[in-house]
């Protein structure tokens, strides 16, 4: 019998604190204050549960705990491996920050119905722990539709017509892909490897080429949060929710769960051998490489900046799909390094959004002339989170660039480090000049009537200086994570 | 000549069907209710006689045991049928029953007329 | 006690009947409520017992007044009906509570003595089904149990039940009509008319004579298929359902069309399967397209249904097609999905009508319109709703996601990639269904009509709470319901894979 303290215990715990708080939220929504500190308190916890689960892990334990059996051969089981820590930790971190940027945000644009919001929200991270902790397929296909579920509530928050189009679009993508495609996925693989436990080197050695490239098209079109074209249409509808939650989606949960499961699938049920030895991920390489080109041209095209983020949002989330097809352990390490490095990144393109918005109403970033001047704090954070999109030092993108391009070239794709290049480029054509128009251009004159133009609410400035403050850090630590993912493929030497 | 021999031979059957079928053709053509359970009442005669039939064994006496017959007709499906009659009767009564309470609601037992009156959504 | 014990599988019919006699002597409708809810109460702990002993002992052969079948009528029992009757009993026993005040509520005062004698004589007729092992007795209860049902729908407030039960008589006599004709041939072919006597004699008798077998096996698929609203003969359903009185839809829904998919599937596996394997003949692939059909067809129409009634109607019709669809599949993992998915949808829509019941309760509608908002007034109720609306999509931690899980196994196993993305995509149409119904409820400011509404008493509360559980619970622990389902396929199969 595990006990509270062991790694077992840790892992329930964790799973417990999030679940745990979206029940104790609404008892204080009298109380806001109070209600904030509850998620404050539990993101707190939860990273601290995470941090001491880490500790073993790095140490090439592999804690994990057995679980209710379901069906014969299938349970809700949790392992805790490399790629899945490094998950819970970007998650399990960036909750805080979001947490302390929301109070922000939805007290200064005075938003309704707050207490379902930080309901929603804890429950949204206790299923991202859940996907991230899963040790078979079905319990992250479990945590995965939670997860849906409980974000869109927070999609749909604003509740007007335009919202519910939006959330409807939203479910149906989600929901649909994976019932359509991933289910049966899960299922096929069931039946032909007698299992659906992630294994180190994968389950279905054995299968046939066409098979396997089949079942991998299932997986990764299943997975509508990892965002491929063309199931990448919920995620610029999903930006009519307010910026926080379009800061979760991008950063934090949703998207990297679809990725994050993407990896997992391809390094655990597959295994990187038995896919590129029957050549199942060549089409993949491809089309997500395509994905990656696309929607870095639409993104040039968007006025509006939260959709223009979601295009950069998509063609950073195929890099992470396109190192998984790689399929060598480098452009997986290159791919898990990405996950940490773009959420970074891409929360604090998010929180400068947010801020804009707050303190001058402004969404098109045609209006965005001059504002540097009068938020240059935004704007900087603004000018680290594009650096380190495009992937320049001294900021975290650069390494995951750089070790993706290592795995292309390990794989002999060429074509890809061509790829990623040409996408670099078009990152600095998309994001530069907003910072060149809110610094260089002159403030329009002011209008009667316009919005005092200050900087953004005390909470957001902190939560934004934190996350650029991590795409510096992380340039310099990106070595502790490269450790830790080296961990995948070295055989574990205990469990428990 | 060998499908007429057949059929004359077994003109039994041949009522049966023709019983069965018209007696469905009523429950289906007519829109009178009352008209509907009679062809229902006809339809379950049918049935009716389709177990009775065999149950005459050619040569066979009345099923009473007696030591100077060995060939006996079959009584087992003349139990299965008044079951049956009985399970008949207590349809076509509850289908009046029916009938009678459509009537005191919609003021006629014909099912195109009913359906006029409260149409379907 | 083991006197008792033994005689259980006669009193699990016989104490219903009674009860059904004592009632209709009955002048109030409260003396009539407590002898109903008394024996609704005991019924599952007979089936519990029952099924108990099939599992452990092996099947239970009771021969009802000491006659030796094949000349008598045997009452057999193995995990396949035992599932049955258990899952027939319980969700009798969840409804008599809610009855209390549902009942009050929808029927007259003078009538509500009829009422339950009628649901008792309803529920004798669904136990006999599935308790008896000879063909005739079944059609006998079925005719007890449609009848009543009859009568129980007829009493709906609205005056459209009257014609919805007129042509619910129809159909539903025309088909155990058929059934019959069905039992006559086979009678005459084998000489008996116990369903495993007849099993072991039909291989010889399809010998001499094919022909025959082959028309009882389409009288007794098209007969039952009127029965179970088995897609296009469901005409009936949909009515039938919307008019009426709340407690007779969730009990019916849950029950009675599941009775009727037990009984074809003992006939097309336990007598027609002894004789010719039943993948292979085309009543196979027949019973397939309907079932997709159903699945499909039935959906669509649920998707632009306005009253929420209507719309579970409909859904039921689909999900029935989902039932018919393992039978069709006909292997082991296709047909465990077909039984677990027998007793989980019972839950589910239990749970969904009996939610729908309590909304009715308070504001007298169940049209979607005037259920805008209602989750904030009803939390509850609502609740439980969407829960069972999530298992009916088939979301994972849901009885409805095991369903899936078999039958897609199922039609893997078989090669049918086309089956396997026909049963995924039809949950697609779950979701608008339901998704449509959630948003509604959810997230919509509260209207008028919703506005007095509260989540009904405890006695309607708690069996939509039940059952709500019993959604999710059996979603995770589902060694009762699909491991005895599994037993149940491979007993049906008998070795086939």
């Amino acid at each position: 019998m595990s006990t509270i303290a062991s790694p077992a215990g840790l892992i329930l715990l964790a799973l417990a604190v999030p679940f745990a708080a979206s029940a104790v939220i609404p008892l204080f929504r009298r109380r806001p204050n109070l209600r904030e500190a509850v998620t404050l308190i539990a993101a707190a916890v939860l990273f601290a549960l995470v941090l001491a689960i880490a500790g073993p892990v790095m140490g090439d334990a592999r804690p994990q705990w057995a679980g209710i059996q379901v069906l014969p051969g299938v349970a809700i089981a949790f392992q805790v491996e490399p790629l899945g820590m490094l998950f819970a930790l970007v998650a399990s971190a960036l909750w805080i920050v979001n947490s302390i940027y929301s109070i922000g945000y939805m007290r200064a644009n005075d938003e309704p119905r707050q207490t379902g919001y930080y309901v929603c929200f804890a429950l949204a991270l206790g299923s991202t722990i859940g996907i991230a902790f899963s040790a078979n397929l079905f319990t992250m296909f479990l945590f995965y539709e939670a997860l849906t579920l409980s974000t869109f509530p927070l999609v749909t928050h604003h509740r007007d017509a335009e919202a519910m189009r939006s959330g409807r679009l939203y479910l149906l993508l989600l929901l649909g892909s994976s019932l359509l495609l991933f289910l049966p996925a899960i299922i096929i693989t069931f039946m032909l490897a007698g299992t659906v436990r992630f294994e180190p080197g994968g389950i279905l050695a054995g299968t046939g080429g066409t098979l396997l490239a089949v079942l991998l098209g299932l997986y990764v079109f299943g997975i509508g949060k990892a965002a491929v074209m063309p199931l990448h249409r919920w995620l610029p509808a999903a930006m009519v929710a307010p910026t926080p939650v379009s800061a979760l989606l991008h950063a934090v949960a949703v998207v990297k769960a679809g990725v994050f499961c993407v990896v997992k699938i391809v390094v655990y049920v597959f295994g990187l051998e038995t896919l590129a030895a029957a050549g199942a991920n060549d089409w993949l390489v491809y089309v997500g490489s395509a994905s990656l080109l696309l929607a870095s041209c639409i993104a040039l095209t968007r006025d509006n900046l939260k959709a223009r983020l979601a295009y950069s949002t998509i063609s950073q989330l195929a890099y992470i799909v396109v190192g998984a097809a790689l399929a060598n352990a480098t452009s997986i390490a290159g791919s898990g390094l990405h996950i940490a490095t773009h959420a970074v990144g891409k929360i604090t393109l998010f929180f400068c959004a947010g801020a804009i918005y707050t303190a001058l109403h402004k969404t098109e970033i045609s209006d965005m002339a001059g504002i540097g001047r009068k938020m240059p704090v935004t704007m900087t954070a603004f000018l680290i989170g594009s650096l380190s999109i495009i992937g320049l030092p001294p900021f975290a993108g650069t390494w995951s660039k750089w070790v993706l391009a290592l795995g292309a070239l390990d794989a002999g794709y060429v074509s890809v480090v061509a790829v990623l290049m040409i996408s670099s480029l078009l990152n600095v054509a998309y994001l530069l000049p907003i910072v060149a128009r809110a610094f260089f251009l002159p403030l329009p004159e002011p209008s009667a009537g316009a919005a005092k133009l200050q900087e953004a609410p005390a909470p957001c400035l902190v939560a934004l200086c934190v996350t650029a403050a991590l795409c510096i850090v992380l340039f310099f630590q990106a070595g502790v994570i490269e450790n830790l993912l080296a961990g995948i493929f070295a055989s574990p030497s205990s469990t428990g | 000549m060998e499908a007429v021999h057949t059929l004359i031979n077994h003109y039994n059957y041949v009522i049966t069907i023709f019983l069965m079928v018209g007696g469905l053709y009523i429950v289906i053509a007519r829109g009178n209710m009352v008209k509907k359970l009679v062809g229902l009442s006809i339809f379950q005669t049918s049935v009716y006689l389709l177990f009775i039939s065999p149950a005459k064994i050619l040569g066979g006496t009345a099923p009473i045991l007696d030591p100077a017959y060995s060939v006996y007709s079959n009584p087992l499906p003349h139990v299965l049928i008044l079951t049956a009659i009985v399970v008949g009767v207590a349809t076509i009564a509850l289908g009046l029953a029916l009938t009678v309470r459509i009537n005191e609601a919609y003021g006629t037992i014909d099912e195109d007329e009913v359906l006029e009156k409260d149409p379907e959504p | 006690m083991s006197q008792l014990i033994a005689q259980l599988p006669a009193l699990q019919v016989v104490v219903p009947l009674l009860g059904a006699v004592l009632v209709a002597f009955c002048r109030g409708g409260r003396t009539a409520y407590f002898v109903s809810l008394l024996v609704s109460l005991l019924m599952p702990v007979v089936s519990g017992l029952l099924l108990w002993q099939a599992i452990i002992a092996g099947p239970i052969s009771y021969h009802l007044g000491g006659w030796q079948p094949p000349w008598g009528i045997e009452y057999h029992i193995d995990v396949f009906n035992g599932l049955v009757l258990m899952m027939v009993s319980a969700v009798g026993a969840l409804v008599m509570p809610f009855a209390w005040r549902s009942v009050a509520d929808e029927i007259d005062e003078d009538k509500q003595a009829w009422f339950y004698c009628m649901y008792l004589l309803c529920l004798t007729g669904l136990l006999g089904i599935a308790a008896t092992g000879d063909a005739f007795n079944a059609f006998v209860f079925l005719e007890i149990s449609s009848l009543s049902a009859y009568v129980l729908i007829a009493l709906g407030r609205d005056r459209r039940a009257l014609l919805a039960a007129f042509r619910y008589l129809i159909m539903g006599t025309i088909g155990a009509t058929f059934y019959v004709i069905g039992i006559g041939l086979l009678y005459v072919v084998t000489g008996s008319l116990n369903i495993v006597d007849i099993g072991s004699r039909i291989a010889g008798a399809a010998a001499v004579y094919p022909h025959a077998v082959i028309a009882a096996l389409a009288f007794i698929t098209v007969g039952l298929g009127l029965k179970l609203a088995l897609f296009p003969l469901h005409v009936w359903l949909p009515n039938a359902y919307t008019y009426a009185p709340s407690v007779v839809t969730a009990f019916m829904a849950a029950t009675a069309t599941k009775v009727a998919i037990y009984l074809l599937a003992r006939f097309a596996f336990g007598v027609f399967g002894q004789a010719f394997d039943f993948r292979t003949l085309p009543v196979a692939d027949i019973i397939l397209v309907l079932s997709v059909a159903a699945m499909f067809v039935a959906a669509f129409v649920a998707i632009s249904e306005t009253d929420l009634k209507r719309m579970l109607a409909y859904s039921s019709v689909s999900q029935i097609g989902y039932i018919t669809l393992g039978i069709g599949i006909a292997n082991k993992p296709g047909l465990t999905g077909s039984i677990v998915h027998l007793v989980n949808h019972a839950m589910m829509k239990g749970a969904l009508f009996l939610a729908l019941g309590a909304v009715v309760y308070r504001i007298g509608s169940a049209r979607l319109s005037d259920l805008a908002g209602i989750g904030r007034r009803m939390p509850w109720t609502m609740t439980a709703f969407t829960i069972a609306g999530f298992g009916l999509i088939g979301t994972p931690g849901t009885v409805g996601f095991i369903s899936k899980w078999y039958l897609v196994a199922g039609a893997f196993a078989a090669g049918q990639w086309v089956l396997v993305f026909l049963i995924v995509g039809s949950s697609l149409l779950a979701l608008v269904y339901v998704g449509r119904a959630v948003e509604v409820i959810w997230f919509r400011d509260t209207g008028p009509a919703a506005a007095r509404a509260t989540d009904p008493p405890p006695s309607m509360l708690a069996p939509i709470l039940l059952l709500m559980a019993a959604v999710v619970y059996f979603g995770v622990e589902t060694s009762l319901t699909a491991g005895i389902a599994e037993r149940a396929a491979a007993l049906l199969l008998g070795g086939l894979p």
